[in-house]
């Protein structure tokens, strides 16, 4: 073979492998399109299916890096594939001995500054989010505060205008602009609704912030991203947002105190409530007590004004799932949950410390049948 | 005075290998045997950290797992990075750098060899006593990232004070052989050999000394904070008392970070021996691959707070982090670049050390790319935490430096045992490996931009998870697969392998021109070096074309080399062993505080011993 011969024969290598690299762009290019489109439907946590201006800047930002190490990716592996292919040794011996080269200082100022160009296309929109995405709402835009809380293991939902919290379902109205204020009461959490932002995390001590605005009334499913001990997994929650309307009907019944019966089981579910149970939880105005106008940092272990231990249980009964927003609140599972939690929801209830405000769990309190009985009658009665 | 290559065993090489036995190793001075154990200790917890990552991958393979409790998940994933990152990767690039470091500079030894040993012996301790920690009440369960105040929430359950305890020695162990490293290459490098004509990979384990050097000391601190926080009541993360939880993550990651590129510039180090070698070509731009580790090591001490994007560091601080996240992506493509080139062009045999070589930069140009998203921090915030993040640094560690390290461990394994492993086996080690690797990780990018949190021990069903979550488990077995053919090629290549010969591979540097195994004290003359790439210009030369043009055996040109001095060897030692058993006594007795306090005291005792013995005892063996 001399150099001709070998030389048309590389080049006719070459010509067949860049036209299959072709044809492999365009079908990983609709390969990719398809999984990634398919992946939008029905995937109540998909990053990838924004509900939200936010959430919508940033898969933008996304799809444009994206499709960016998308065309790097292919240019540099066919490039590796071309030279495998292309440059394999087909005989052992010596006698092909290469070219000894060196380098290429030309090459190497080329490589090192293309990057950086291409580097650069993405940095300028990616600060200019930064900044937009951490513009607090100005007043005009009346957005409504939310304080979440972490616990371990759920998250607790205060409306501070409004005077009461809630636990595990964040409603808020769609179409208007949330303001959180996002802390935790124990170890550091991340609160997490993919479709509607990017994560935050729930510092202790600090407060951090994130603007929601759901453009339709919908339900947005998030969960605890930072890893936050034994039921980390457990620790969902499910954002509803609803029309301006029913935000108002809904915020003027939990503004007010749930009816309790005088007499039935749930009665006797409330008496047992108000002995067991009251120590952590709180229905209406009977609990451990917080005061809402202290700050929310402070209410933080060491701060100033009383914290909540376990989640609030007004209007429990509204809730379609509880445990970190894990189980179905059916009969079936309070009964579970009541007959001994950690066995539904790994929790460590042994090593509580209520005076070092450590709650690990809901202990097993030993409830007889009727107990449980009682109190799942006044659970499913706080509508 | 006789030609370099090859080197006829020397009397003392060939009394070497028959005077086994168990001491013989505790003593051990010698590099290589150090390199050795580090190499099997690191093959054996290669297989702890992969088991323990099967029971994760089962435990999720459909929704709802229930192969392991939430407590036993915790533990699992917390253990598996520990032991990958500080008893696999860090202790295995430890092991190719010992054995190869000192013969690739011409070196008889590394510049401290006790200190060498007693690095050794402490890393073992601190691998034995994390692992203890399973039996004495469960490992360690708080993320190997040790976030406060999880971290020091619970502080009765002692398993995060055998961590923080664990990973402190490691440390020690660690910043030991960086200070020897160092030494051994600025002072102990062959005449002639200058920084500049230093094989590649001797210039990564420069590097990364550095950075072990100057990152551990801020995990140290930090370690020392999270322990008395538990155990003496400080409250350094402590935010109701002041105390500040994010401080953590600062210190964990201005380590943690430099760590990244402590793992993955030796693999680098590794490709760029290999891809020369079988390409029959120099590397590409060799001072430009030099040169960008160096700027990835400078840079690397500036793009920690990228693992913290979700904190709240407020918008500077991000947008300062993501343009330095985004542009340590260039020296990276540089390396990467100048690696295609090193092919280009090249006569290139496919072998098992070359496939690991060339599937490391496929399988780290993917990881590259994913971490350039990680820059873009509004992208980051939905990715953090999340699969993808997951996805994005298997693609860098495993499908780089394991894949790296395989690399090595196919290249060298002649040198070392003087015996080829096997090829046809080899490649079907490969395959399986680049296979699984791509079945068990290219998912979870799906995972996580589908709301797949980490470290979950559980998902629902309904959450469009389940199809993707059962392919990575199948990868993960394919995986495992590949791992178990790389252990029976190794324990068969000891039965029958073929033997190697001094330089099978006709390769470049120096560590080729001594026998397989090189001899106790490695070169019989120290050698003069010429060129970069010194042996391959004492084997050949090149036409007008540039082509290379080998020399016949009996032209080739008589070396000059050093004085026929008299060789020293230092003295075997079982003063380190001691002082790294002391310590890890010492370790047990510090959980168990205050009855503990007396383990302290034995512990302290043989501490002191090894350290008084060894500073008394004489230095040198006997004159060969």
């Amino acid at each position: 073979m001399n150099g001709t011969e070998r030389h048309e024969g590389r080049l006719r290598v070459g010509r067949r492998f860049f036209r299959r690299p072709t044809g492999r762009f365009v079908l990983f290019s609709i390969a990719a399109s398809v999984l990634l489109a398919a992946c939008t439907t029905d995937i109540p946590q998909n990053s990838l299916d924004p509900a939200s201006p936010q959430a919508r800047d940033i898969d933008n930002l996304w799809w444009l890096v994206f499709w960016i190490a998308v065309v790097v990716f292919v240019l540099v592996e066919v490039a590796l594939v071309v030279a495998i292919v292309r440059f394999r040794r087909r005989r052992r011996g010596p006698e092909r001995e290469v070219r000894q080269v060196h380098g290429n200082l030309r090459m190497e100022i080329m490589w090192t500054i293309l990057p950086v160009v291409v580097l650069a296309v993405i940095a300028v929109p990616t600060v200019k989010t930064i900044f937009d995405l951490r513009e607090a709402p100005t007043p005009e835009e009346n957005a409504l505060v939310v304080n979440v809380i972490g616990h371990q293991w759920w998250w607790e939902f205060e409306y501070p205008e409004l005077g009461f919290s809630t636990a595990q379902e964040m409603y808020i109205p769609a179409g208007r602009s949330i303001y959180l204020n996002i802390t935790s009461a124990d170890v550091i959490h991340s609160f997490w609704t993919p479709r509607l932002h990017g994560k935050r995390d729930a510092v202790p001590g600090r407060v951090n912030n994130l603007t929601y605005f759901a453009d339709e009334p919908g339900d947005y499913l998030g969960q605890c991203a930072e890893f936050c001990g034994l039921a980390h997994a457990d620790m969902r929650h499910m954002v509803r947002a609803v029309s301006a309307g029913d935000f108002e009907v809904w915020a003027a019944k939990h503004a007010s105190l749930p009816e309790i019966p005088e007499e039935g089981a749930v009665a006797s579910g409330w008496e047992t409530f108000n002995i067991i149970c009251v120590a952590c939880h709180v229905i209406g105005d009977v609990g451990p007590g917080v005061d809402l106008t202290v700050p929310v940092a402070d209410r933080l272990p060491g701060g100033s004004g009383d914290y909540v231990l376990a989640p609030n249980l007004s209007y429990f009964a509204e809730r379609e799932k509880f445990g970190g927003w894990t189980f179905e609140n059916d009969t079936a599972h309070l009964q579970a949950w009541l007959a001994d939690p950690s066995d539904l929801k790994p929790m460590t209830p042994e090593l509580n410390d209520l005076e070092e405000g450590r709650v690990l769990g809901m202990p097993n309190f030993g409830l007889s049948p009727e107990d449980i009985s009682n109190l799942t009658a006044l659970l499913q009665s706080l509508e | 005075m006789a030609t370099l290559t090859p080197q006829a065993p020397s009397p003392a090489s060939t009394a070497a290998p028959g005077r086994g036995g168990i001491w013989e190793w505790i003593t051990t001075t010698d590099h290589k045997k150090i390199g050795i154990l580090y190499g099997f200790s690191s093959i054996l917890f290669f297989v702890v950290g992969g088991v323990e990552a099967l029971f994760i991958r089962l435990q999720l393979a459909v929704p709802n797992g229930e192969i392991l409790s939430a407590d036993a998940y915790n533990q699992m994933f917390t253990m598996h990075a520990t032991t990958m990152v500080f008893l696999v990767v860090m202790p295995i690039a430890s092991a190719f750098a010992n054995y190869f470091l000192p013969l690739q500079l011409g070196a008889r030894d590394v510049a401290f060899p006790r200190l060498n040993a007693f690095s050794y012996w402490l890393y073992l301790a601190g691998a034995l006593f994390l692992t203890v920690s399973f039996f004495v009440g469960g490992g360690a369960d708080g993320g190997w990232f040790g976030y406060a105040p999880l971290s020091t929430q619970v502080t009765e359950v002692v398993r995060m004070d055998y961590w923080s305890l664990g990973l402190q020695v490691l440390g020690v162990a660690s910043i030991a052989s960086s200070v020897n490293f160092i030494t051994t290459v600025l002072t102990m490098r062959a005449p002639g050999m200058t920084l500049m004509r230093m094989p590649v990979f001797s210039w990564m384990v420069f590097i990364i000394s550095f950075l072990l050097l100057f990152s551990l000391p801020m995990v140290t601190v930090g370690l020392i904070q999270v322990f008395l926080d538990r155990n003496i009541g400080t409250l350094f993360f402590d935010a109701a008392n002041g105390g500040d939880p994010v401080l953590w993550q600062h210190l964990f990651w201005l380590f943690g970070h430099p760590e990244v590129y402590v793992l993955i510039l030796p693999a680098m180090g590794i490709v760029s021996e290999v891809l020369p070698t079988f390409a029959r070509k120099p590397l590409f731009g060799r001072s430009f691959v030099i040169f960008s580790g160096i700027a990835i090591g400078f840079m690397g001490f500036g793009v920690w707070a990228h693992h913290m994007f979700t904190s709240g560091l407020g918008p500077v601080a991000e947008a300062a982090f993501a343009l330095t996240t985004m542009f340590i992506a260039v020296p990276t493509g540089v390396k990467i670049f100048n690696w295609l080139g090193t092919i280009w062009g090249g006569s290139l045999e496919l072998n098992t050390p070359m496939l690991f070589s060339l599937g490391f930069i496929f399988l780290f140009v993917i990881g590259g790319l994913s971490g350039v998203t990680h820059s873009i921090v509004p992208a980051d915030s939905q990715q953090h935490d999340s699969y993808y993040v997951v996805a994005h640094f298997h693609y860098v560690l495993f499908g780089g430096a394991i894949f790296g390290i395989f690399s090595g461990i196919y290249y060298w394994f002649p040198k070392v045992f003087g015996k080829l492993l096997n090829e046809r086996i080899g490649k079907v080690n490969f395959w399986l490996m680049f296979i699984g690797m791509n079945l068990t990780f290219a998912p979870m990018h799906v995972l996580g931009l589908n709301g797949m949190p980490r470290r979950t021990y559980r998902y629902a069903e309904g959450l469009g998870l389940d199809v993707w979550n059962l392919v990575a488990t199948i990868g993960s077995l394919v995986l495992a697969l590949g791992i178990a053919v790389f252990l029976y090629n190794g324990w068969r290549t000891f039965r029958k392998g073929e033997v190697a010969g001094p330089d099978p591979w006709d390769a470049r540097t120096l560590e080729w021109t001594t026998s397989s195994p090189p001899p106790e004290h490695n070169f019989d003359r120290i050698p003069v070096v010429h060129h970069e790439d010194d042996f391959w210009h004492q084997k050949y030369t090149t036409d007008e074309e540039g082509r290379a043009v080998a020399i016949p055996a009996d032209l080739r040109p008589v070396v000059a080399e050093g004085p026929d001095e008299d060789i020293h060897l230092p003295s075997p030692s079982y003063h380190p062993a001691l002082a790294g058993l002391g310590i890890f006594v010492m370790l047990l007795g510090l959980v168990y505080v205050p009855w503990g306090l007396i383990a302290v005291g034995v512990g302290g005792i043989g501490f002191l011993w090894g350290m008084f013995g060894w500073s008394l005892e004489p230095l040198v063996r006997g004159d060969h």
